[in-house]
């Protein structure tokens, strides 16, 4: 059987136009770039390429005077090579201006044209893609019809061999990218109707509605969407993938993209749409079903570590006084938390550790009565932040530190803080009417207990009270993985939240909260953070993004989730060892993962530009 | 100034003190300290083997002990086998035990010894940081003019077609992790069979396989354009795009202030704005920004040092985490968490000195 190619049956005729087109864009490009270096109009501008050139040439001669003083330091850099860079250069700059004295006899502002021609080129090409995917859509199965058509009658397979037949012929002859196209079809369709109906209802939707006045936002929302969409076919549906992410078929290890499968069982996909890794599994399906966990895991931990960073830092920033009041709840609260960590300590941890233990929290007991809760928190926040990340991962995601149950240890502090959180949101907001306000704490508050409490309850570990009443746990490593990210993410929230209460403090609305007697929890909760919505709402992007970007550091680490997980961290990590000879395995999840965050980022800028124009 | 600086140093101490502390819990817990033993002794050493290991070592000291011989207020560990050898914390491979102090800590100068690679952590950490500052001196070459040019060409016309196709550009930097861009600039640059190389090569371009080389080991000795490029870019990408997106935006403040319309109304040249009105006052944030990049891009360091194979200070602390060197990891978190505190001390100093404006109130 053939194998795919990428483009299909049909490339040839669009081809030749695309190369037609390319080249005349990469000559108008060189040609505006080159017309800019020289550029010389009445506006005088410190122009683009100016400046590169100027760098360069200020590089390449860095580099000729290092090479020049210390060869033995550079070793196989000649200095000849370095010295025909700069005539090179020097070459390119005389050609420049000769091409713009020549090129001002035609034109007026022959840069200007040269752009204009370059952007033309790009929109060409645009349009040409687009036609080469709707013909080779539309038309892929006609070369199938016409060897039927020449073929005697009473030779022609029947029944399932013929559909199986047309089937892999259509494949062929819409090529690899067409393809893959077509699988992402589900994803297309609910873009397609999400993207209308936000488009035509666009002024009722809030600041969500404005992100479709911006080209940027609406780049990196389709972005989001689409892996958020691929992730929900996938996940729920079992639809885009070709093949499970741990099948492994004889005969496809390293395969380049496009190979047929050795023997084609009743209804598997024929191909491997992007080659084969190294134990023979699907690329393209190990990458689908990687956006699986990294779409659920990401958004969860970033609102986790909002929650934590949201419940720290609004005390830190709202309270000035000292942490504790001689007599106050906290006192006590804060007493009692201590103390029973020191019992804890001489029960598990022997006598040195209690002691050293009841020294340290006895000082920063004392030392809370003189200094600000902000004081405090800022200096463990920063003492996190000043932990390189990797180290950090390196100390609580090897497999003999799960074996301790530190991270569930963590998971029990971390997860407490959404329960805290809506348990306060609720009750300030209730306060005066006492019945409402229990019902309200019920209906919230138990489930999310409940839930804690599976959560957190692992069988085979150190924290199993439950037994056979866990009904929900997560898969290996999750967990783990979860808490670590929240654990990095939650300082930075703590340091952002806390600086934008410190500043919507001094603002009348709150002024006027506190003359009518509200309470504190009540104006942080229901004064100051909607009113950070804005920048919050932008950093919650953002750090969706970075969280992305933190999963894959773990899985690039081999830390956390199990090897085989098709993880975009996991399978780069996988790639890479032979990626000077198989490339095809680590680029998909790569380019995976960067059009992820490269979207999430292009949002949040989008919706920064869109918060910050009213 | 004086007085900030002394508080900022205390607060480093005291930071420094607890971080070296967490690093040494999180080390000497028993798993990890089983896998020392097995990893150091006999992979087939059953529990009391083990514990025995760990005993006649003074792995099982209560912590705080443990930490003050580390830190060297404490007299170093000493024990004898049963075969009348003498084993001490102090001791080396190759030192008269009798010679040997009493006291060896980081206050006495001694950082120990690692069981990974069988030297003082001194020595290695000495070497390998040196590397790393090779590489960090090339990415601070490549990264700070580039992504200040960017910033400020952004910033200088805000809104243009320059600077929305720059400000993208920059994104595009920042959402790219160095595990990626690293990955793709290996396919693309350095495979003998994948991307640009082999079309290169036919056509005549290259003398070698491949147009850069996709490891960077041989750049510990002899670094060149080949072999040390590509970690480079790698990582200097990564950090550019931030450092030209804050360019950008003090750029673009600056432009908007009330002297740079008036030398505009003056008739002064658009280039002379720029170049002698706006850059000085522009450039204040991005310095803050630039030395709070360097610990962050440590990470990146770490990250590209595993994936070129370039065994440096990153290398250095993968290897120990990965093996549970605890006296190792000790010092390279010191030496990774000093580096963090002093930037951020020089960023607060740095920008009082050049903000004029807090200089003199």
């Amino acid at each position: 059987m053939e194998p795919l190619t990428w483009f299909g049956a049909y490339a040839g005729f669009f081809g030749s136009f695309l190369a037609v087109f390319a080249t005349l864009a990469v000559l108008a490009g060189l040609c505006s770039m080159l017309l800019a270096l020289t550029d010389s109009s009445p506006r005088g501008s410190f122009s683009l390429f100016n400046g590169i050139a100027v760098v360069t040439l200020l590089l390449v001669g860095i580099g000729y005077i290092y090479n020049a003083l210390s060869p033995s330091l550079s070793g196989g850099m000649e200095l000849a090579a370095l010295g025909k860079i700069l005539l090179g250069l020097l070459a390119l700059g005389v050609f420049a201006a000769m091409l713009g004295v020549f090129m001002k006899t035609f034109f007026d502002n022959p840069a200007e044209t040269m752009g204009s021609l370059f952007a033309l080129m790009l929109k060409l090409i645009g349009l040409t893609a687009v036609a080469w995917l709707g013909y080779t859509l539309l038309f892929a199965g006609a070369g199938f019809r016409d060897t039927l058509a020449s073929m005697d009658p009473a030779a022609l397979p029947t029944g399932e061999e013929l559909a199986q037949q047309k089937r892999i012929a259509t494949m062929q002859g819409r090529g690899i990218l067409a393809s893959i196209f077509m699988r992402f079809l589900p994803v297309w369709i609910a873009l397609g109707l999400l993207f209308a109906l936000s488009m035509a209802y666009k002024r009722k939707l809030g600041l969500y509605g404005k992100l479709f006045d911006n080209a940027i936002g609406i780049f990196g929302f389709f972005l989001v969407m689409f892996w958020v969409f691929t992730a929900l076919f996938n996940g729920l549906f079992d639809m885009i993938a070709t093949h499970g992410p741990l099948d492994q078929l004889s005969g496809m290890k390293n395969k380049v993209p496009g190979t047929p499968l050795r023997d084609i069982s009743e209804g598997a996909y024929p191909f491997y749409l992007l080659g084969g890794d190294n134990l023979a599994r699907d690329v393209f399906s190990r990458m689908v079903t990687g956006s699986v966990i990294v779409v659920m895991i990401a958004p969860l931990a970033t609102l986790f570590a909002f929650m934590v960073g949201i419940t720290l830092g609004l005390p830190a920033g709202y309270f000035s006084g000292p942490a504790l009041r001689k007599g106050s709840l906290g006192m006590i609260a804060t007493g009692v938390v201590f103390g029973l960590a020191t019992l804890a300590a001489l029960v598990w941890g022997g006598l040195a550790n209690f002691l050293m233990l009841a020294v340290i929290l006895g000082m920063l007991f004392v030392l809370m009565f003189r200094a600000s809760l902000d004081t405090v928190l800022s200096f463990l926040a920063n003492l996190i932040l000043a932990f390189p990340v990797i180290l950090l991962f390196y100390l609580l995601v090897t497999p003999e530190i799960v074996e301790t149950g530190l991270p569930q240890y963590m998971a029990i502090v971390l997860f407490i803080f959404p329960i805290v959180f809506a348990g306060v949101l609720i009750s300030s907001r209730f306060q005066t009417d006492p019945g409402k306000n229990r019902f309200w704490l019920m209906v919230v508050l138990i489930p999310m207990a409940v839930l804690y409490a599976v959560t957190i309850n692992a069988p085979d570990s150190q924290i199993n009270l439950l037994g056979p009443l866990d009904f929900f746990n997560p898969a290996p490593g999750v967990l783990v993985v979860f808490v670590s990210v929240v654990f990095v993410n939650s300082p930075t929230v703590f340091r952002i939240v806390r600086g934008l209460a410190l500043d919507i403090h001094s603002r009348d609305y709150v002024a006027a909260a506190q003359t009518r007697g509200e309470g504190p929890w009540y104006i942080m909760l229901w004064e100051i953070l909607p009113n950070a919505r804005g920048p919050l709402i932008v950093d919650f992007c953002l750090r969706i993004g970075y969280t992305t970007i933190l999963l894959g550091t773990l899985g690039f680490f081999g830390l956390g989730l199990p090897p085989e997980s098709p993880d975009w961290g996991s399978t780069i990590n996988e790639g890479r060892k032979l990626l000077s000879i198989y490339a095809h395995p680590a680029l998909p999840p790569a380019f995976a993962l960067l059009t992820l965050v490269l979207g999430l980022n292009l949002l949040a800028d989008g919706l920064r530009e869109e918060s910050l124009k009213d | 100034m004086g007085l900030f600086i002394l508080r900022r140093l205390g607060v480093m101490l005291l930071t420094a003190l607890c971080l070296t502390f967490v690093v040494f819990f999180l080390t000497n817990l028993y798993p990890n300290l089983e896998k020392l033993a097995k990893t150091q002794g006999n992979m087939r050493m059953s529990d009391a083997q083990v514990s025995s290991w760990l005993d006649s070592r003074g792995y099982t000291q209560p912590l705080p002990r443990k930490y003050a011989e580390w830190l060297g207020v404490a007299p170093g560990f000493t024990s004898t086998t049963a075969s009348g050898e003498q084993i001490g914390r102090c001791l080396r491979p190759g030192v008269d035990p009798d010679k040997a102090p009493r006291f060896c800590g980081i206050l006495q100068g001694d950082w120990g010894y690692s069981t990974v690679f069988k030297e003082p952590v001194t020595e290695i950490i000495s070497v390998r940081l040196s590397l790393t500052a090779k590489l960090m001196f090339w990415v601070m070459v490549l990264m700070v003019p580039s992504a200040l040019l960017v910033g400020v060409l952004a910033g200088m016309r805000e809104g243009s077609r320059t600077d929305r196709s720059l400000s993208t550009a920059s994104i595009a930097t920042t959402a790219t992790p160095e595990y990626v861009s690293g990955v793709i600039f290996i396919a693309l640059l350095a495979s003998s069979r994948f991307g640009l190389s082999p079309i290169l090569a036919d056509a005549g371009l290259i003398e070698g396989k491949t147009l850069f080389k996709g490891t960077a080991t041989s750049a510990m000795e002899s670094a060149n354009f080949e072999n040390f490029f590509l970690p480079v870019l790698t990582i200097a990408l990564y950090g550019m795009g931030y450092i030209a997106r804050m360019t950008r935006a003090s750029m673009a403040e600056v432009m908007t202030a009330q002297y740079i319309r008036t030398a505009r109304l003056k008739g002064v040249a658009f280039r002379n704005i720029v170049m002698q009105h706006a850059l000085r006052n522009a450039l204040i944030a991005p310095f803050t920004v630039i030395m709070l990049q360097l610990p962050w891009l440590l990470n990146g360091v770490v990250i590209v040092e595993t994936l070129f194979n370039y065994k440096g200070f990153g290398w250095t602390l993968v290897a120990a985490a990965g093996n549970n060197d605890i006296e190792l990891l000790l010092g390279v978190s010191v030496v990774s968490v000093f580096v963090v505190l002093v930037t951020q001390l020089l960023s607060d100093i740095g920008y009082v000195f050049l903000n004029p404006r807090i200089r003199i109130s």
